[in-house]
């Protein structure tokens, strides 16, 4: 039974995360720590699916070949594909049940010391991006509190992957942002440039530069640059 | 005061003839009270465009700003750190010699700039002002920060509206585009004193400051070959 003081911790821990440099990977790993500390499982993973479909296992408790195996098998059939192809938890099977569904599967976790296997999904907007799989050591069903916290830690986990990705993605414009606005600047110094050592003018500046860089198939930024670093001359620009 | 989601929100609405940075700012000074908001890019070099402002005054205030190479907008975008100066009139010329005075002559009392970030890349600043001093209460602190986070989004939605990643979209081209002679200038200067363009520019910016003119003024004469800046002593 877990204290719900360790719950809020657990929560604000991760709530943290969020909040400071955010590592998709750290979070995830910090998560499924937590889930095994406060729910009756021994191990769990989060497992995301590619855009071909594949499934993969982005962060684990246990890195025994064994329970990789169980990741992967999981390809072919087990409780986080059908979570995945239904979107719904994948929980509480019996042992009899499970076997029957997923022959290969439930052999397979059983001789790695799992009566029980569960999933949880990760929704993304409207479509399912993942699952939270969770082992067990003996088969006893989940309560439905188990159940409940269980699907906010995968909630969480979704949070954090939605982070991660608007985190990359702001990132890579605010980079390509400063970068555009770089090169209009080393362009118009550049033009400065020719214009003293050269005597051409900008506009005979800028088309020296251009089709030098058409010629050479280097973006005119880089033609730029080197034109102010004093790299490259008028002379070296002609055809 | 309004969340980030709702300054953009109440943005997506406005009629479409300007251009989202112009617009923002516009409901920026009418919702904060102030008399003038702009938006500036900036990259480590501390190179900058206005991309939107809410009066030509705004607008002057941080093409100023440039000129002197100092200001609040430009620490602000330098730092990552807001900057305020409510007490504008006195404290101004006291931080900002050149700038100060300037704005001070044009009316500036108060004068709030806040950094726009991403994650740790500083991509300008949002740069308000009054003609009247004071702070800013709490509510409208809070709605000038949302202000700044809206701004990131517009900028960065402008940027990946722009298919091709090498060049800045339309909408945030230097509308005046009178820097690209202060650029040029720079280029040229780096040739005839020998020296970087770092150096070049702040040569412009210190003949500027010396003689009184407009830098761009001593730019075109610069380019036109009229005037020579010669590199202080013991420079090599």
């Amino acid at each position: 039974m877990t204290s719900s003081h360790r719950l809020a911790e657990v929560f604000v821990e991760l709530a943290d995360t969020l909040v400071d440099e955010f590592d998709a990977l750290d979070f995830l790993g910090t998560l499924t720590e937590r889930s095994v500390e406060l729910l009756p499982v021994v191990a769990a993973g989060v497992i995301l699916r590619d855009r071909q479909g594949t499934l993969h296992v982005v962060a684990s408790t246990n890195d025994a070949a064994q329970i990789l195996e169980l990741f992967e098998l999981q390809n072919e059939e087990g409780p986080c594909l059908d979570c995945l192809k239904t979107g719904l938890p994948v929980v509480n099977l019996t042992e009899l049940e499970a076997g029957r569904r997923w022959p290969r599967f439930t052999a397979a976790a059983q001789e790695a010391g799992f009566a029980g296997v569960h999933a949880i999904p990760l929704h993304l907007r409207s479509s399912v991006v993942g699952a939270m799989n969770i082992f067990c050591a003996t088969s006893d069903p989940l309560t439905d509190a188990d159940l409940s916290l269980g699907q906010a830690l995968a909630d969480v986990a979704t949070i954090g992957l939605l982070q991660e990705r608007a985190v990359r993605e702001s990132g890579l414009l605010a980079g390509q942002l400063q970068r555009a606005l770089n090169s209009r600047v080393v362009i118009e110094q550049a033009k400065g440039v020719l214009l003293a050592s050269a005597g051409v003018d900008v506009d005979q500046a800028f088309g020296l530069m251009r089709e030098y860089s058409r010629r050479t198939n280097r973006p005119l930024r880089e033609i730029a640059a080197a034109v102010v670093a004093r790299r490259l001359n008028a002379r070296d620009l002609q055809p | 005061m309004r969340s980030t989601r709702q300054i953009l929100a109440a943005l997506s609405d406005a009629p479409g003839e300007d251009s989202l940075p112009a617009v923002l700012c516009r409901h920026c000074a009418d919702d904060l009270g102030v008399d003038g908001a702009a938006l500036i890019l900036a990259t480590e070099e501390g190179q900058q465009a206005v991309v939107g402002a809410s009066t030509p005054l705004a607008e002057t205030l941080e093409n100023l700003q440039f000129e002197h190479g100092e200001g609040p907008s430009l620490l602000a975008s330098a730092t990552g750190e807001s900057v305020f100066e409510p007490a504008f009139a006195d404290r101004g010329p006291d931080r900002w010699p050149a700038f100060g005075r300037a704005a001070v002559d044009l009316g500036v009392a108060s004068y709030y700039a806040l950094p726009l970030l991403v994650g740790a890349i500083r991509l300008g600043s949002l740069g308000l002002h009054r003609t009247s001093p004071g702070g800013l209460d709490q509510e409208r602190l809070a709605g000038a920060f949302s202000y700044s986070e809206a701004a990131v989004v517009v900028l960065l939605h402008l940027q990946s509206m722009n298919g091709s990643s090498s060049t800045l979209n339309p909408d945030l081209g230097d509308p005046l585009g009178y820097r690209a002679e202060i650029h040029q200038a720079t280029g040229y200067l780096a040739v005839r004193a020998s020296v970087g363009p770092t150096e070049a520019l702040l040569l412009l910016r210190g003949h500027a400051f010396a003689t009184g003119r407009p830098l761009l003024d001593v730019c075109r004469d610069v380019l036109a070959g009229t005037l020579e800046i010669p590199p202080p002593e013991g420079q090599i």
